[in-house]
């Protein structure tokens, strides 16, 4: 067991904060719910619910970041965050880790056994194991489901340009993350500022491409297995690539304003390690969703 | 390792009283003490739903509700009663005693604990919203699909499955939160001197449940929110016509559901061995073997899932294999139940409420745990499947197992929480009541399981009358049973007998060293554990 130089652990006051968001989430979910069943009030409660998570959000870090500014956290804190972070990312791995399970199950199993049915009692006689593939095609809950045609997503156009373009930023925040161990503050924001930048480009181009996918690949998000699966998985993708850019403005802020030290930026690490991860999943969709 | 720690309270002084109290706060107890409110007030919800169901099934034909209400009732309990009963107590106990445990001065995140606790109000209200909400005609009620979501049923009902969905979505927030918090809690915050290997059965129990909670919650997640875009927003992932496989959900869902078994009940093999050891008046045996036996049964816990769904259809090799891997658990557990009973050889035994219950329960979770050995029999499977020889079983393991073991540990903390003894006699009443009437409600549930009887069915064939008959009374004796418990906890908070810090004579462990009840802040100067 470590041995704390300093002595007291930090026990914060009382927060309205969680309990609140807590009733924005309730009313975002009602909202959600509502509207998706076509019930009235739905997008206003989802309005209101959104405003009140994110004016929550808001608020509580800005309390973080005070109390961090006043001293409150010393090392024995920092661990916990530290921990705490690794654990987070972990729950994140396993989010993720259900996407891939879908797209594995079914390219490697539920496609070909549809597809391979004895020809003689098979509903699905002209259907081929195939990948990319929209499916056999049949009667959905009472619609007739016509697999769609489509063109599969290649990985050579955007989707390369879009890996580079992350694993760029992988190595921006690196290099400014040494700036900041070694308290160069110009060389920090403009390795922050290019991190931004990059993560911007990112989503820029991922939303060119569903446009593309959308209007002129026929490739939809009702596009069979692959179309659900590519599109949840970079969806997903997409959405943590998105709160993770707005945690870099959020971090290239306080970099600008000097909150952290070399000694003591649990909050830009942690933020750093967030994108690191967020890399390392679009690693594996790039390979197992667009190239292999 | 002189150093001693004291905790930096800010709000050491003035912290608000009342409504805020509770809204606002950040201390380990007063966020415990809610959790095990809230729990039991869902255990008491979750339980008067089942009684409507045995109501219905007193006899044959259909009587009181139509099988949809039927339908939804079966699967508002199981959900409440998993996500919103047994869940929340388990995190309770851990908030309540984890930092006295190990000599902590609170959790190490309070803020994310206190948003932890309020999650689980709203994934209450969304769980119990559609019955409301049906009445003013809006929606067809709540989800009818029983707890598992299997597609396509799920993806045909209506508006109660889409509020079942996201309430998943909250309670699984709350329970990686709580599980971040323990992980840290007990790797940065325990008292100097205090090793892994040191530490309680209790938190050994805890952090092998949170690592499952972390690795399977968000699976569940991503599973039911693959359920909500196949119903609103046009993927194919549970369909045949699009490239899916409605078993893929079963597999998704089972990856979580499996291990959720274990995630109720590790943290009871954590706490029910101190209680063997406190009323033995011996040390606990075989504490490393109780811990590598943890650690191997958290492990197999993920990799045995499809057990669940043996007559789903798949290749003989998956089938024996799942077969194997489930029945392998068995070993790991035997060691815990010999390492239980040897803590209880020779020692100097008294059966106070808490040891009541720890005894009863280590028997009745045995037969929980043998029926789950003879349903993990694939050939035999068959047979069993979808009777209620599996509700029977599960709720050997789930309530003797997990809420009996729950209730042991109310008797043997409720003294250190509130500062009074509980009435004995009347906790001796509630568990010999709650012990022969649940006995009696699902020793026949195996009966006629055996005999074909299906579950989730309001309706059954003539020749089960009288074994339901007896499981329906003695399951109104069962819950009226709980009001007993109710009564003696309000009792004991309100006054009583006023405990001494140690409580039992027995009893080894820091949480024994601080007044009862303990104070405000619990450890502001951490002890040195030698």
């Amino acid at each position: 067991m470590a041995t704390h130089s300093e002595n007291q652990y930090f026990v914060p006051h009382g927060s309205v904060y969680p309990s609140i968001l807590s009733l924005g989430l309730l009313s975002l979910i009602s909202g959600f719910v509502f509207s998706v069943n076509h019930l009235a009030f739905g997008q206003w409660m989802m309005y209101l619910g959104a405003a009140v998570v994110i004016a929550m959000t808001f608020k509580w870090m800005g309390t973080i970041i005070t109390e961090n500014l006043t001293g409150k956290y010393k090392a024995w804190e920092d661990k916990s965050f530290r921990v705490g972070m690794i654990v987070f990312i972990c729950s994140e791995i396993a989010f993720f880790a259900a996407f891939f399970g879908a797209l594995f199950y079914m390219r490697m199993i539920s496609v070909p056994d549809l597809a391979g049915f004895d020809v003689d009692i098979t509903p699905y006689k002209d259907f081929l194991s195939t990948w990319p593939s929209a499916g056999p095609g049949g009667v959905v809950l009472g619609t007739e489901y016509v697999a769609p045609k489509f063109t599969a997503m290649g990985p050579w156009g955007l989707p390369a340009i879009n890996t580079a373009l992350l694993l760029t930023s992988g190595a921006t925040i690196t290099w400014a993350h040494w700036a900041l161990i070694k308290n160069k503050r110009t060389q920090l924001v403009l390795g922050m500022l290019a991190t931004v930048l990059l993560g911007v480009a990112f989503l820029v181009c991922q939303g060119l491409e569903y446009h593309h996918a959308y209007t002129e690949l026929g490739l939809t998000l009702g596009t069979g297995a692959y179309g659900a699966t590519f599109f949840m998985l970079t969806g997903f993708h997409g959405f943590h690539v998105t709160l993770g850019t707005i945690m870099l403005i959020v971090i290239l802020i306080r970099c600008m304003k000097g909150h952290f030290t070399p000694e003591h930026h649990f909050g830009f690490e942690g933020v750093a390690w967030y994108w690191h991860f967020v890399d390392v999943v679009w690693l594996g969709l790039f390979i197992f969703v667009y190239w292999l | 390792m002189s150093t001693t720690t004291v905790a930096n309270h800010e709000e050491h002084h003035d912290h608000p009283t009342g409504i805020m109290r509770w809204l606002t706060t950040t201390n380990h107890k007063d966020i415990g003490t809610m959790y095990l409110t809230f729990s039991l007030v869902m255990f008491l919800v979750g339980g008067s739903m089942i009684l409507g169901i045995r109501a219905e099934l007193f006899k044959p034909g259909l009587q009181l509700m139509n099988p949809d209400f039927f339908n939804q009732l079966i699967g508002v309990h199981a959900l409440i009663m998993i996500f919103a009963a047994l869940m929340p107590a388990a995190t309770g106990f851990a908030n309540w005693m984890l930092p006295l445990q190990i000599g902590a001065p609170d959790m190490a995140l309070p803020r994310l604990n206190n948003w932890g606790f309020w999650l689980l109000p709203p994934s209450a209200i969304l769980l119990t919203l559609p019955f409301t909400l049906a009445l003013f005609g809006i929606g067809d009620g709540a989800l009818a699909t029983g707890w598992t979501f299997y597609p396509p049923l799920s993806i045909q009902g209506g508006i109660g499955v889409d509020f079942a969905i996201f309430a998943i979505h909250l309670l699984g927030i709350s329970s990686v939160l709580g599980s971040i918090n323990i992980i840290v809690t007990l790797f940065n915050m325990r008292a100097p001197g205090m090793t892994l290997m040191k530490m309680p059965m209790f938190a050994w129990g805890w952090l092998i449940t949170a690592f499952l909670l972390i690795a399977t919650i968000p699976v569940l997640a991503g599973a039911v929110t693959m359920l909500l875009t196949d119903r609103h927003f046009g993927t194919h992932f549970f369909n045949a016509a699009g490239g899916g496989d409605p078993i893929m959900f079963q597999h998704l869902f089972w990856f979580f559901g499996h291990p959720e078994v274990y995630i109720l009940l590790l943290p009871v093999w954590g706490f029910i061995p101190q209680i063997l050891q406190t009323f033995s008046r011996k040390p606990m045996y075989g504490y490393k073997a109780q811990v590598y036996s943890l650690w191997a049964i958290g492990a197999l816990a993920v990799v045995v899932w499809a057990h669940h769904f043996f007559t789903a259809g798949m290749p003989v090799p998956a089938l024996l294999y799942f077969m194997y891997s489930t029945m392998a658990i068995s070993l790991p557990l035997a060691v815990l139940f010999f390492c239980w009973i040897k803590t209880m050889w020779k020692g100097s035994m008294t059966f106070e409420t808490p040891m009541l219950f720890a005894v009863g329960w280590i028997i009745l979770f045995g037969i929980g745990g043998l029926t789950g050995l003879v349903l993990a029999d694939v050939a035999a499977d068959a047979q069993y499947h979808n009777s209620y020889f599996v509700v029977a079983h599960f709720h050997y393991t789930l309530f003797a197992g997990g809420i009996m073991g729950i209730m042991a540990g109310v008797y043997y903390w409720l003294p250190k929480m509130t500062g009074n003894m509980y009435d004995e006699k009347l906790g001796k009443w509630h568990f010999w009541l709650t012990a022969i009437s649940f006995n009696l409600t699902f020793i026949p549930q195996f009966f006629v399981g055996l005999a074909g009887m299906p579950r989730r069915i309001p309706d059954y064939a003539l020749q089960f009358a009288e074994f339901n008959m007896i499981s329906s009374i003695s399951a109104f004796a069962l819950g009226l049973s709980q009001l007993l418990f109710v009564y003696v906890i309000i009792k004991c908070v309100k006054g009583g007998k006023k405990a001494t810090d140690k409580v039992w004579e027995g009893a080894e462990g820091l949480e024994w060293t601080l007044s009862s009840p303990p104070p405000y802040h619990s450890f502001t100067e951490q002890p040195i554990v030698k």
